[in-house]
Formats: C-alpha cells, structure tokens, sequence
C-alpha cells in the first residue's frame, strides 16, 4: 500500500467541527473495546454499584451465614412459637419458636444458589439452543424449535413434581436441574427471535464476506447483538426462580427441612391463621427475597445498558 | 477505456440463481422459482469500472452476493484470473476473499453498532493474520481511516456517532483493509444525500487510481454510473440485455429498454430539454418466478413483435452497430435494435 495521503477535500473540514461538537474523552493511544468500555461505564454507573455491593454482601452470606448469625437455624424452641420481636431476636420467631433472623440468613445460601444456578443453567441452554436454530435456520431451526415446542408444553411445577418425586434425592442440585431443564423454552425463544433479527443485518454479510467463520459472526457479531432481551429475560426469571423454589418446598417435593431456605419459610408461612396473627414470619423471607431479585434486575439492568454504545 | 488485450481479473460465465418458491411445512415441494439472476456473462478486467445499472428487483445485489460467494448459483461460473471461485469453500474461498472486497449499500446496518470504528476496520486483520503482523494492525487501521479521508483518532469511536457520509467511508476502509483487487460496490451512495454521495464517489476514484482497483459498481442511478463507470451493463428480468462502454450505453444506446431509462434521467439544461423525447414505459416488471418467453421486455416494448414472443434475442453485436468502430460497438440482446436520437443526455 503507498503512503497514506490527507485528501484535501471539504470533509477534512467536517471532521474537524465534528471534533469541536463530540466531546472527545477520547485516549486514541490505547486500542478500547465494547468490554473495556462496558466496564468503564459499569464502575461509575451507580444503579450498578449499589446492585454488585448487595449481591456481594448475599453472596457472603450465603457462603459464611455465620459471619452475620451466630445463633443455629435449627435451634427451636417450641415455647416461643409465633413471638414476636424480642431483644436478641429482631426479627421474632416463627411456627416452630425458631429465630427468624437467623434462618432468614442461612435461608440465603439454598435460595440463592438455587436461583442463580438454575437461572444460569436456563440462560445458558435456552441461548445455545435458540441462538443455534435462529443462526442455521432450516431443517435445525425446525428440528430445535419444536423441541422447545415440546419442552415448552410441559407445565414448570406440574413437570417439576413429576421428576423430583421419581428421583427422590434430596439437597439442591436435583431442584437446580429439574428447573434448568424445564425452564429454558421461554429463553430459547426469545434468543431465536433476536438471533433472526441481528442476522439480517448487512454486518453479517460483511464479515462473512471477509471469510468470517461462522463461531466468529456468531460470537462477536450475533450474540452482542442479541444477548440484551436475554440477560432482562434471565433476571427477571431469576425471581421466578427462587419463587419457583418456594412453591416446590411448600409442595414437599423441592428442598426439605433440615435444609433452611426462604422459599421453604415462606411456603410455611403461607397459612391465612399464621399470617393474621404473626406476619413477620412471612415478611421477613419474602423481604430478603424481595431485595435479592431486586439486586439481580439492577445489576441485569445497568449490564445491558452499559453493552449498549448508543446509550453513552 | 477500451478492453483490448489484456486478460480479465474477473469472469462471469452464464452465471444463474434461482431461488425455489416451496409450499406445505412438513413436506416440502417446490412450486416454482424466483428466477433472480438467469444467465448473465460479463468480463471485469483489472484497473476498470463496470456499471451495472437496472430497477429495483431485476437481480443487480443477487450478482454482487454471488461475485462476493454469500450465495451459491445454481449454474454457471465465476472465474477470478481463470479459476472457477464459485465451487470453492474452506481455506481456498478464504484466501480468494482476500481479493474480492465489497462496500454495502447501507452504512447504518453495515458496521456493527457494538464494535468500536478500531475494530471493525481491524477484523479483516484477525481473520487474515497473514495481512499484517500483530504489532503493526493499529497502525494500518489508522493509515486507513486516514487513506478514506476520516480522522484516525476516531479508531475508538462507535459507528453511531458519525454520519451515513463517514459510516460509507468506514466501510469503504474495512473493504481496503485487505489490499483487494476487486471491490463490488453494491448501491455504494444511494442511501446518502445528494451532497454526500459525490463526496463517496470522488473517493472511490480517487482510491482506484491509487490502488489500482477493479470495482463493479451497482447502482440504478444513471448519472452516477455514468461518471464512475468505464463500461455499463443494463440489467432487466435477471438478465444484461445491453453491455457496452459508457459512451455505448449513454450516446448510442440500441436496447429499447436501455433507451427507456435514459429519457427518464432529468436533464438540467432546458435548451437541451426540449428536443426530447420521453419513453414512458407502460405496465409493471413481470414477476422474476413468471417471466415472458423469449424476450423479456416484450411485455413493456412499444416494438415488440411476433418474433419476440418466440425467440429470445441472443446479446451480441446488433447489424445496426456492425459497420461501426471503437467505443460505439457494443452487445444489445433485441431483435430490433436500432439507435435512436434525441433520448440520450447531455
């Protein structure tokens, strides 16, 4: 290639005012992507830091409840049943006279390792599968999307209660992939949709006319573009999740006492009577849950915007 | 510029795409065919410009998608400096992309929004590694940004902020990227303003002089074909149905079709208006799945006759033409082609 030339045509003119108009925040010297940007904006983005702070501080409770309660989730004593808030016991106790506060804090690690495994599980084959048929079209768009048809006229809890009463372990990986399993149709859909719609787009005629394999268009051309209704969809699925969880317990089929969680508090907290008499044993569970889901759509929220140029 | 004796870079033999029209969802059977593109031949030799001018829908980007093998033909060849490319997949099809570049028409869906200006002009460089060494890859992506007229410290801006004019530009520097012989410009200015356009054009001369490219230019804008163009071919139905130089095709147009669309151009010049004539051309394109037996603008042709209901007129050197030389000469696919004044512009 010859010497790189400046043409004196007028538009060197137009390049200038338009470098008077954008404000340059600009360090031309360093090569920036979408990722590094992202990531620039996600630090001052302060939606996304107040999220990541919470979802850091559930995660470390999650991990080490101790930390935080120091009294044992199965310490009970029946004598106290249905109490409300005493000193030492902020947040009462509940049917059985155990301490709330402390079973809605070891209630975290079950809850949330189910919702974010499952919601990660469902996430992950819902877009392989739905990004494959939208990508390839034809006989494997046929073949997946009715496969997801199939998958998808199975009712989640009726499905749920099918296969972990025949299964009959217990513990939280049967619960993760009974739902991850059933779950996916609705994110497949919606991946397929947006995989159709990004492939349209000349950019994927001009990478591959540039001899673009196809994990290439697909991994830095379709997916970016595609993976926002994805990641709304999958948080606020991780909600439904963890709600799908509690329904399961209640129904005696998901996580069992020993095993403490805010859905298996919740569900026994779920009587009318009970409710009436003592609300805080239902309050305080669907509080943490509450704030739990709220974390993940915030956090799902600024890491879409932040993956979307347009919006800086 | 005339072809003379030098050997084509490109070569496109009786070249065909039909795509089937199917009913039923289970068992699929075909009911008939979009007959896009149905036999065109044309030579693209190194250096020039070939126009390729038509209506909306008479098979102008199925040709610039099979030149470019996003699509398969269902017959016919295309032969870059003798090999047959249109067969090719893998590595081979890869290395011959290197050589044949395309610009879009539509500088808002061409770039990728979620990369940044950098990236996209760089990826021809993370597809070909043996383009430019590692190191060196920023540093050619400025000299290209600067090579089509943009500053190069706009490498890590995102293609929504710049105009449809710079968008094109960025996209003519990611065709560049890889040094190609060929570029196919398919409707490069018709989605920019009218100010813009000449803008593009003047710098895609202005490249080709520098880097001695080839371009087919796609385009239904006449003008612009014109003051780009070395050699024209008019397409109607998915098929050239006159091909010359630009001096052919403008001043001596013998094609009645070819002669439609140039009393359509507005001329600017009111003295030279009135003279005129004006073909008004009746009735719609027929459909490409349906089209009429032997010569396929019989439908609109205000000579059409019995003959050309029967027989399909072959593109080749009309008897009018025969005693002529130079530029004039040309290939016209009518059976009663004759020039005729006073259509023609400027």
């Amino acid at each position: 290639m010859p010497e790189p030339h400046r043409p004196d045509t007028p538009f060197d003119a137009q390049g200038a005012a338009l470098d008077e108009a954008v404000v340059t925040r600009t360090d031309p010297g360093r090569a920036r992507s979408l990722s590094s940007d992202a990531w620039h904006d996600l630090r001052r983005n302060p939606v996304f830091v107040i999220s990541a702070l919470l979802i850091v501080f559930l995660l470390v409770i999650a991990v080490w409840p101790s930390v935080i309660a120091t009294r044992d989730p199965l310490y009970c004593q029946l004598s106290r049943s249905l109490e409300g808030p005493a000193p030492g016991h902020w947040f009462g106790f509940d049917t059985q006279g155990c301490d709330v506060y402390t079973r809605v804090v070891y209630g975290a690690r079950a809850s949330i390792a189910v919702g974010v495994c499952a919601t990660l599980g469902v996430a992950v084959l819902g877009t392989v599968v739905g990004g494959l048929a939208g990508f390839f079209g034809g006989f494997w768009d046929a073949l997946l999307s009715r496969t997801t048809d199939v998958f998808f006229a199975v009712p989640l809890v009726l499905g749920a209660i099918v296969f972990l009463s025949m299964i009959k372990l217990s513990g939280i990986w049967p619960v993760v992939l009974v739902i991850a399993a059933l779950g996916w149709p609705q994110i497949a859909r919606i991946a397929r949709g947006a995989v159709i719609t990004a492939k349209q787009n000349d950019y994927v005629q001009a990478a591959r006319a540039l001899g673009a394999s196809n994990s290439r268009i697909l991994l830095r051309h379709i997916l970016p573009n595609a993976v926002a209704p994805v990641i709304v969809m999958a948080t606020i699925m991780l909600g439904t999740i963890i709600a799908l969880e509690a329904t399961l317990s209640f129904l005696g089929v998901g996580l069992r006492p020993p095993t403490v969680s805010w859905g298996v508090d919740i569900s026994a907290a779920s009587d009318g009577m009970q409710f009436r008499n003592a609300p805080h044993i239902l309050l305080y569970p669907a509080a943490a849950l509450s704030l739990c889901v709220l974390a993940f759509i915030m956090m799902g929220d600024a890491v879409r915007d932040a993956l979307d140029p347009k919006l800086r | 510029m005339t072809p003379g004796a030098r050997e084509p870079i490109l070569e496109v033999r009786d070249l065909v795409k039909h795509f089937p029209l199917t009913q039923g969802i289970v068992f699929r059977r075909q009911v008939g065919a979009v007959r896009a593109v149905d036999g065109i031949s044309f030579e693209l030799y190194p250096g020039e410009t070939l126009g390729i001018v038509g209506e909306s829908g008479c098979g102008k980007s199925t040709v610039a998608k099979l030149l470019m093998n996003l699509e398969r033909p269902t017959a016919g060849a295309v032969f870059y400096k003798g090999e047959d490319i249109s067969r090719l997949s893998g590595r081979a099809l890869k290395a011959v992309r290197r050589n044949i570049q395309m610009v879009f028409q539509d500088p808002y869906t061409s770039l990728n929004p979620r990369m940044t200006v950098g990236d996209i002009i760089g990826e021809p460089f993370d597809i070909h590694p043996e383009a430019a060494p590692k190191g060196a890859r920023r540093r050619r992506v400025r000299e290209l940004l600067d090579v089509v007229g943009l500053n190069p410290e706009y490498i890590n801006r995102y293609p929504h902020q710049f105009s449809g004019g710079q968008r094109q530009r960025i996209g003519i520097a990611r065709g560049l990227a890889l040094n190609p012989e060929i570029i196919v410009a398919d409707e490069p200015v018709s989605a920019l303003d009218v100010s813009v356009q000449a803008q593009v054009i003047n710098l895609m001369e202005q490249l080709q002089d520098e880097f001695g490219l080839a371009y087919m230019v796609i385009a239904h804008d006449l003008s612009i074909v014109r003051h780009i163009s070395d050699r024209v071919g008019v397409m109607y139905l998915g098929k050239i149905v006159e091909i010359g130089s630009d001096t052919a095709i403008y001043d001596h147009p013998t094609h009645p079709y070819t002669q439609a669309l140039l009393s359509a151009v507005p001329v600017p010049d009111p003295q030279a208006r009135e003279g005129r004539e004006r073909i008004i051309l009746t009735g719609d394109v027929p459909s490409p799945a349906n089209p009429p037996s032997g010569c396929r603008f019989r439908t609109r042709c205000w000579k059409a006759q019995e003959r050309c209901e029967r027989q399909e007129p072959p593109l080749a050197v009309p008897p009018v033409l025969a005693d002529r030389s130079g530029e004039v000469l040309h290939d016209s696919a009518c059976h009663f082609a004759e020039e005729k004044p006073r259509v023609a512009h400027g």
